[in-house]
């Protein structure tokens, strides 16, 4: 870990976090993707899930289980033992992100958002589309629902808050903004992000053994596609 | 083989321990709200201890066992009855085929679960049976149970017996241990200490109440309105089953079963383990009261509730050879 600081604390009786820092920081969950491959190619014994997350890794164990086999000392002191040697050891192999091209239709009627987004922007709509095609962004953390990538860097351009009453449907593919951070809603849901377009590629397929598209440190460039296209690969998809 | 649902009662899942290892995906471990009233259903029907349950709450589904079987209701006591005759909460059951279960009334509790042998007939998502209603998977279709849905059961040769009539076995299950009532014991969270210290004096001081607004992803908690020292600028990160959470307005939120897999609002503490059934059988209007614990002291407990289960598989298996031998 290159002597990276951190604070290990007790996330109840059965989770630990390992925290990496307090910001929102490119280094820092490069950081924490690593610990994250590190830990899920090789976990300790009796852990149930690794969590990354913006700036921390959590992770769930078994505590009956750890104190079963070694009952002298409590779990979470054996836990932080196990992690702190793992976290001395530096990873040799270089983990490579995926670069994930998903195609999404910026078009007002799947994208309802967008025109009040231009406005506050004081751009036109398609300098946002431009915009938000132009970069590449990583998938900090999943959360919120099945499948749900929190992804930033959004250009300051077309930054804009959360809407401040949700809606109580978003569909399922819906591509939002949320100050920096910009997100696909995998399922339909309730939502305050500000939705710009949709994608009609899945991004939560339950038929699939690996149910989500997008996973933890990730890159992912999207790129415009028009309503007839989106139609076509929505409709090639439920064939 | 199947059991018909003729009413499916206002919420009723299938669950099992819960789904691991997908919370880097958002993916919720779900899995039964009293995991330890599914274990006790379990072990008295000699099932394993995760094998698939329906959890509900009242009012309950009314079921139709087109075969005979070996069931057992444990969690909330709904006045179950078959055909007339009253069922109590855990012991084995023996059910004949055409009998209707059905719940008569809120006795005690919040939720009910009922065991049968061999389990269900129902197909895995991510290696467990729990029901995901917000990915539509797992469970039965990945939904609550409706009318005229039937399930498939496993066939198991010791739960049909010729008999007409139900049987209740003579040996009841003891989960006194199990529960904890009022005080719930909480260890701090990492944001405890942003707390002003009459708000912290207030968590063990004053009584919290559950809100409409509480399911199995969380218990909202109508209490005194608890004030951080610093509005700091939280980072999301992950958030588990029992995790307090402080909402802007001052009042607080338990995780449950179904939670989100991470939280962006301060966690002023966790409901220690062992105590998460006793929670989790107590329902809206319910009075909740806080006292605080420690990490060392939340594990010995759990480790204790996990010896009493392993004697209750022990007493149970025994019980059942004994009384298959006569």
């Amino acid at each position: 870990m290159d002597g990276a600081p951190y604070t290990m604390y007790p996330l109840g009786d059965q989770a630990l976090t390992i925290e990496l820092g307090n910001t929102i920081e490119e280094p820092t969950n490069e950081l924490v993707m690593r610990v994250f491959h590190q830990l899920q190619k090789t976990p300790p014994p009796f852990v149930l899930d690794i969590i990354p997350a913006y700036s921390s890794i959590t992770i769930v164990y078994q505590t009956a289980a750890i104190r079963k086999a070694h009952p002298g000392q409590s779990a979470f002191d054996q836990m932080k033992e196990a992690l702190t040697l793992r976290l001395q050891q530096t990873d040799e192999e270089d983990f490579r992100h995926r670069l994930i091209e998903i195609p999404v239709c910026y078009d007002p009627e799947l994208g309802p958002d967008i025109e009040t987004l231009a406005t506050h922007a004081g751009i036109s709509v398609d300098d946002v589309i431009r915009k938000h095609t132009a970069t590449i962004y990583r998938v900090y953390m999943i959360g919120f629902l099945p499948g749900f990538a929190y992804m930033a860097s959004v250009d300051p351009a077309i930054r804009m808050p959360r809407k401040l009453q949700p809606r109580p449907l978003v569909a399922a593919g819906s591509v939002g903004i949320a100050g920096e951070q910009t997100g696909i809603y995998p399922v339909n849901s309730p939502g305050g992000w500000q939705i710009i377009g949709q994608t009609p590629l899945p991004m939560l397929d339950v038929s699939q053994e690996s149910p989500c598209l997008l996973e933890p440190g990730d890159l992912v460039r999207f790129h415009s596609i028009s309503l007839e296209e989106f139609n076509q690969l929505k409709k090639s998809r439920n064939v | 083989m199947s059991i018909l649902v003729i009413k499916p009662g206002i919420q009723t899942t299938i669950q099992d321990a819960g789904r691991t290892g997908f919370q880097h995906l958002g993916i919720n471990p779900g899995g039964a709200m009293d995991l330890r009233a599914m274990q006790t259903a379990n072990a008295l029907v000699h099932n394993p201890s995760d094998e698939a349950v329906l959890e509900f709450y009242f009012p309950a589904p009314v079921l139709q066992f087109n075969a005979g079987a070996f069931i057992a209701l444990s969690g909330a006591d709904f006045k179950a009855s078959v055909n007339g005759t009253d069922l109590p909460v855990d012991h084995p059951i023996y059910i004949a085929a055409g009998s209707v279960l059905q719940f008569k009334g809120k006795e005690k509790g919040q939720l009910g679960y009922l065991a049968i042998q061999g389990g269900v007939e129902l197909i895995e998502w991510l290696n467990s049976y729990s029901t995901n209603i917000k990915a539509a998977a797992g469970g039965f279709e990945g939904r609550a149970l409706r009318a005229g849905d039937e399930l498939i059961l496993n066939t198991h040769p010791k739960s049909i017996r010729s008999s007409s009539e139900c049987s209740i076995l003579p040996w009841k299950a003891f989960t006194a241990p199990f529960y904890t009532n009022n005080p719930f014991r909480f260890i701090p969270g990492k944001e405890f200490a942003l707390l002003s210290e009459a708000s912290r004096r207030l968590i063990t001081t004053e009584s919290f109440t559950i809100l409409p607004q509480s399911d199995r992803m969380g218990y909202r908690l109508q209490g005194p309105e608890l004030s951080p020292t610093e509005r700091r600028e939280m980072i999301s990160s992950a958030v588990t089953r029992g995790t307090i959470q402080l909402l802007p307005n001052g009042q607080c939120i338990v995780l449950m079963a179904d939670h989100q897999t991470t939280g962006g609002y301060p966690r002023i503490g966790h409901i220690i383990t062992a105590d998460l059934p006793g929670l989790a059988q107590k329902g809206i209007g319910d009075s909740l009261l806080f006292v605080q614990t420690d990490v060392e002291t939340a594990e010995n407990l759990l480790v204790l509730q996990e010896q009493h289960l392993q004697q209750l598989k022990n007493a149970c298996n025994l019980q059942l050879d004994a009384y298959h031998r006569h």
